[in-house]
């Protein structure tokens, strides 16, 4: 029997996974668990997650783990870089944790160019929490608490965070939009996040386009067509600044 | 790791200063923290000194960030501290209360300022109930309430100490007073005075290779079911328990025959001491007791100052409004001593007030 191979870097005690079907956190860290396995890193790697369906990942890889509390993935992760700056950080979070709650620190630690790697699940809502507006919900999107469609005069138009990220940061850093509908872009773009850490260039964030089948109340094609479609046109795909750009990608 | 001090010397500083030398010479290695008054010059101090001895600092957004980049560190194994007051301290709840559920033994120290809310950059004694008990847990934490500068040297040597040695959250509570003060006090290196410096290690970032000598380590504090909650919660509350004993300090004076017993904490507990003296010269029985440890209480020597002593009334005195008063109250529950207060919130307490107050009593 052919069974898909499972990157090094996973927990196997904790698989089957526990997302649901069809949703996209379970691509997001293959592509994680492949890269961290590529690189060799798993001994020295710290991955740490915030609460929010991200959580469902804290044990997910044989690599030290940490969780911490809704938002605050981002300083937990430069607290630990900055004592011991041989380690490789990895925050996962969705984007309730990074935009909303944790926006001062992501904010923060960019801007001064913090040597930790950050990925973003963007599901255009609050998955864990049963599907309310986030900071990145698109306008006319009905969500629990925006049930007539998100009104951009009420509640402004969804957070572009590669975007003000690129800008904010200096040259070391890192920034790019994948999607789990390009699996193999999304894998380089965060292999590249990581080399960019292991290189102490600087701060590194990749935002990934994910499903979230069970809040959309999508079926698998309307899933994908949200994906493909609605979210790539108000978020483009591509990395937006790299320090990496000379050779090969 | 350099010395930073090799032989004991004299110094004249102030308590914010005597801060900073004391995390240097208890071989503090990381301060994270944001700026507040009157805790700033801790960190003055600390990024002035710091780059001499290969130590680190970060400014953070906010104190929430502040608390969570400590408690990164202290995961990482590093001896890590921080310092706030007043909001601050408000928001280092968050992080505290995740250090409490995670047991991870970082140190901060709080010099209070007057509240609630913004209140007064200057001193009170206010933040008693927050770092004894804030955050939605069980108050699982070490609180050090001290009174001299000699003592928050001391104490911030030993917090470090009690932090990583019994891994729970360790807060040295000084006050804007003691803060900004200038005393005379004796800073030495701890292993010349015979004090073994705790060894830190790593909670998560250790060595080997996983799959062949080591298992990954899984650190979190959310549970999926009641029961497994209630299985930490009881664990830790039962830990806390036994090693209190071992962490209880308090000082007391003339407890052995007295009419009235003077309850205080930290920099008023001077004043106490200062009253106790003078109404014992003027023929008036009174003595003095105090919690150096507020958490875990000394509830039991306590209860032996009161039995011995024979007194019938209790005087709490603090500058907060029944702060001490409540945390007393509720660990010497049953005992039948009159209790009066004299509660001065966010002002300063002076020997005439309470020997006023004694004698009002009596
Ligand atoms: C301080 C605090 N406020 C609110 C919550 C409740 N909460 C848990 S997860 C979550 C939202 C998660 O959304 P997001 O970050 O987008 O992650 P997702 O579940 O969509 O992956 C919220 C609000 C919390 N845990 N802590
Ligand atoms: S609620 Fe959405 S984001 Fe969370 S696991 Fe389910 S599909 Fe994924
Ligand atoms: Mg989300």
């Amino acid at each position: 029997m052919i069974t898909p191979a499972t990157p090094k870097s996973w927990y196997l005690p904790s698989k089957p996974h526990k997302f649901c079907p069809g949703c996209g956190h379970g691509i997001t860290l293959k592509a994680l668990g492949e890269v961290i396995d590529e690189l060799e890193i798993q001994d020295k790697t710290i991955f740490g997650c915030d609460i929010g369906c991200s959580l469902l990942s804290w044990d997910f890889f044989a690599c030290d783990s940490t969780q911490t509390h809704h938002g605050r993935t981002t300083p937990v992760m430069v607290g630990i870089k900055r004592a011991r700056p041989e380690l490789i950080t990895i925050g996962y979070m969705g984007d309730g944790g990074g935009y909303s709650i944790g926006s001062q620190h992501l904010l923060n630690s960019a801007v001064r160019n913090e040597k930790v790697t950050l990925i973003l699940v963007n599901n255009t809502n609050y998955g864990m929490t049963g599907g309310q507006m986030a900071p990145t919900t698109l306008p006319g999107q009905k969500t629990e608490t925006t049930p007539y469609g998100r009104d951009p005069e009420l509640t402004g138009y969804p957070t572009k965070g590669p975007e003000f990220l690129a800008e904010l940061t200096s040259d070391g850093a890192y920034i790019a939009r994948g999607t789990v509908a390009k699996y193999k872009q999304l894998k380089r773009f965060i292999k590249n996040a990581l080399l960019n850490q292991i290189e102490g260039n600087g701060f590194s964030f990749v935002e990934v386009l994910s499903t979230c089948p069970t809040n959309w109340r999508t079926n698998a094609q309307q899933t994908w067509h949200f994906l493909e479609e609605e979210m790539e046109k108000e978020f483009p795909v591509g990395e937006l600044k790299s320090p990496l750009g000379k050779g090969d990608k | 790791m350099q010395k930073v001090i090799s032989e004991t010397k004299k110094a004249f500083m102030t308590g914010n200063e005597t801060a900073a030398w004391a995390a240097l010479a208890a071989g503090a290695e990381v301060m994270y923290g944001y700026p507040i008054t009157p805790q700033n010059e801790i960190m003055h101090y600390w990024t002035r000194l710091a780059p001499k001895y290969d130590r680190k600092f970060l400014q953070t957004e906010d104190e929430l960030s502040a608390g969570f980049t400590t408690s990164g560190a202290v995961q990482a194994g590093v001896k890590a501290f921080t310092a706030t007051a007043g909001p601050g301290n408000v928001l280092m709840q968050e992080p505290f209360g995740m250090a409490e559920a995670m047991r991870l033994p970082l140190l901060a120290i709080i010099q209070q300022r007057g509240g609630p809310s913004s209140g007064t950059v200057i001193y009170s004694q206010q933040e008693v109930t927050l770092t004894t008990y804030g955050g939605n847990g069980e108050g699982h934490r070490i609180v050090y309430s001290t009174a001299t500068h000699q003592e928050l040297y001391d104490y911030i040597i030993k917090g470090f100490n009690t932090a990583w040695k019994y891994r729970f959250p360790t807060f040295v509570l000084g006050d804007g007073y003691q803060a900004k003060m200038r005393e005379p006090l004796e800073i030495y290196d701890p292993e010349e005075r015979g004090i073994e410096m705790v060894k830190t290690y790593p909670l998560i970032g250790r060595e080997g290779h996983i799959g062949e000598n080591r298992e990954p380590q899984h650190l979190c504090n959310i549970y999926s079911l009641e029961e497994e909650l209630y299985d930490v919660v009881m664990k830790t509350s039962a830990e806390y328990e036994k090693i209190s004993p071992e962490i209880v300090e308090y000082d007391e004076n003339l407890c052995q025959d007295a009419d009235v017993l003077i309850v205080t904490h930290g920099v008023v507990s001077r004043a106490a001491d200062d009253a106790v003296k003078a109404l014992r010269a003027q023929g008036i029985k009174a003595s003095y007791f105090r919690p150096i440890t507020l958490r875990p209480f000394p509830a039991k020597q306590l209860r032996e100052a009161i039995a011995k002593s024979g007194a019938k009334k209790m005087l709490i005195a603090e500058s907060a409004y029944g702060q001490l008063d409540r945390l007393t109250k509720q660990e010497i529950y049953g005992e039948t001593i009159v209790i009066d207060h004299l509660f001065m919130p966010g002002v300063g307490i002076v020997d005439h007030d309470i020997i006023t107050k004694v004698k009002s009593m009596l």
